[in-house]
């Protein structure tokens, strides 16, 4: 924690070897081995649960019932992953990724523009439809889904792909408008105006500018809104039934109910549905995790 | 903006409106005033829930940032080591709750599962319980596991708050003979005070209206015993199809989350001008 501190106090004293700083360097590391165990302790609450299902997933059904869980006896197998391939997961995952690739475009494009709206024109009606915007931030999705449901019910649209990517994409409207604002207020507006005078308009300075410049943070909400719509669960169960457009988290019950007995092939199936998700980390992990902590702390 | 106000907006001032009307969602919805609402008040499967939902709150925040400050400290920290257990703390975030549950599932199931094999090669009988079942259990149980998946996200919340306390704050205090244990109530903690804002707000809030686990794992069972209001909510609108009384639990719901999320707010004077650096001199 204060290690600068510590550092620089001993690099300017000259009795470095004397037993005062060594006794202290061992209190320390003292409670360096009480911290280390800890953080193991959690880590293994973290690990374990996930090392289970892992292991898990590469059983038969017989193994995993006779041989103890979390030891790989009597042989790995990769048949479950076949078995749930073969009961429809590979549907639900078309269905995920569709959705999710079609809530990230359509949140982006409509927030971007809304936010280079709000902060160029600063009319009454932009800065009311801001705060209304704001209050959405506060307003959990399970206190409107009822009457979210009935207006999907009687728009014709239960039960389609396009009524959840709507209303997903809704409920991620007010935080990917605010971290937008925030951004783009910071544009400096010299640049904007050199480029109006220039000739420009209003769009072709969105097009040239504004979105060339927004990259970082739109990437950041890609992943932040991406994630929460692919693991969402209570939007599907409500606003969807059949099996054809059922989501990963939803396919997942599903498949429960089919597989109840068979650990192994439930265990193989969340494992898949997360797959991409962890390519992604794999791939960029730093950028995931900062995305998720600089939406919230804004 | 029209997509947010037909998705968000209306349904808002539906559930308001909802409320006051009784309706099986066939027919048209009949004028009911506060009908709902007397029902609200009388019903005792609501009070249930309102209490088990209180439950969840209180000992969601109070499980969850004691651990998510310790661990976001530790991941701040220096040694190389930690950034690789910074990143395996983030496992958790990736899986989705359905996953979540699926998992806990088979590691509880008390045949079959993971603990009761755990309990059986160890000799340690008391892994080998009902988790699921024990009515006087099952409720901490799924507290626990919603700490167990939303502890890695606090814990990357404040472990950026932490790294944005300036180090000279630390070597002032340590020049001022402070022990380490007053760094940490005198410096971190007043730093992070933004961080434990925003954190709780969101524990408490989502803790508030959490579905996803207990709907999955427990449907509200043992008997009522983890029957949250979200729930509640839910199996009274899309079971008993009675949107009319549905909508006076969501407006409920809707209204304390709000509430709490701005009186949190307000009370920790999170909008005001107050200085991020108190005492760096």
């Amino acid at each position: 924690m204060s290690q600068t501190a510590t550092r620089s106090v001993r690099a300017q004293s000259p009795t470095r070897s004397t037993p005062a700083p060594s006794r202290r360097r061992r209190r320390v590391s003292v409670g360096q081995v009480v911290t280390f165990l800890l953080a193991t302790v959690w880590l293994v609450i973290v690990i374990a649960p996930i090392y289970y299902m892992v292991l898990a997933s590469f059983r038969s059904q017989g193994t995993y019932l006779t041989g103890n869980p979390w030891l790989p006896q009597g042989g790995l197998t990769v048949s479950e992953y076949g078995t749930v391939f073969g009961a429809g997961l590979g549907r639900y995952l078309v269905n995920s990724v569709i959705l999710t690739a079609a809530c990230i475009v359509l949140t982006l494009t409509i927030c971007l523009g809304a936010a280079y709206r709000i902060v160029r024109r600063s009319t009454r009606a932009s800065a009311v439809s801001f705060s209304i915007l704001l209050l959405g931030l506060a307003i959990p999705i399970q206190a409107i889904i009822v009457p979210l449901y009935l207006l999907v019910y009687k728009a014709h649209l239960y039960d389609t792909l396009f009524a959840l990517m709507l209303a997903m994409s809704a409920a991620a409207v007010p935080v990917s408008v605010l971290v937008m604002v925030n951004f783009v207020r910071d544009i400096p507006h010299e640049l904007i105006g050199a480029m109006l005078v220039d000739g420009g308009t209003e769009w072709t300075v969105f097009r040239r500018l504004i979105v060339p410049l927004s990259k970082p943070v739109l990437a950041t909400l890609a992943i932040y809104n991406g994630l929460n719509v692919w693991n969402n669960f209570i939007l599907p169960l409500v606003l969807t039934q059949s099996n054809s457009v059922a989501v990963l988290p939803l396919g997942l019950t599903k498949l429960e109910g089919q597989y109840a007995i068979n650990v192994p092939a439930v265990m193989a199936a969340v494992l898949l549905s997360v797959l991409p998700l962890v390519v992604l980390f794999v791939v960029m992990r730093k950028q995931v995790m900062r995305s998720l902590g600089s939406v919230i702390m804004r | 903006m029209a997509l947010f106000g037909v998705f968000i907006v209306v349904p808002m001032l539906g559930a308001i409106a909802l409320s006051l009307f009784r309706w099986n969602g066939l027919g048209t919805p009949h004028w009911a005033g506060a009908q709902n609402w007397i029902q609200f008040a009388r019903d005792p499967l609501a009070r249930q829930a309102l209490t088990v939902t209180a439950k969840v709150v209180v000992l969601s925040w109070v499980l969850q940032t004691p651990i998510s400050i310790a661990l976001g400290l530790f991941t701040a920290g220096r040694p190389r080591y930690r950034s690789v257990y910074a990143a395996l703390y983030v496992l958790p975030l990736l899986l989705s709750t359905a996953g979540i549950a699926l998992m806990w599932e088979a590691l509880l199931d008390p045949n079959f599962g993971g603990l009761t094999a755990l309990s059986r090669s160890l000799n340690l009988g008391f892994l080998r319980q009902n988790w699921l079942g024990n009515p006087s259990i099952t409720l901490y149980v799924v507290i626990g596991l919603i700490a167990w998946q939303f502890i890695p996200f606090h814990t990357l919340l404040y472990a950026m708050g932490r790294r944005q306390i300036p180090d000279v704050l630390y070597e002032a205090a340590r020049l001022d003979g402070a022990s380490p244990a007053q760094m940490f109530w005198r410096v971190t903690l007043p730093q992070l005070r933004y961080t434990i804002v925003t954190s709780s707000t969101l524990i408490i809030v989502g803790s508030l209206t959490y579905f996803d686990i207990v709907y999955i794992m427990t449907n509200g069972g043992p008997g009522y015993t983890t029957r949250v209001l979200s729930l509640d909510m839910y199996q009274v609108a899309f079971q008993q199809n009675e949107y009319g009384y549905a909508s006076v639990l969501a407006v409920v719901l809707g209204v304390v989350g709000v509430g709490i999320a701005l009186g949190l707010v307000r009370f920790s004077g999170f909008g005001s001008m107050s200085s991020q650096q108190e005492g760096a001199a």
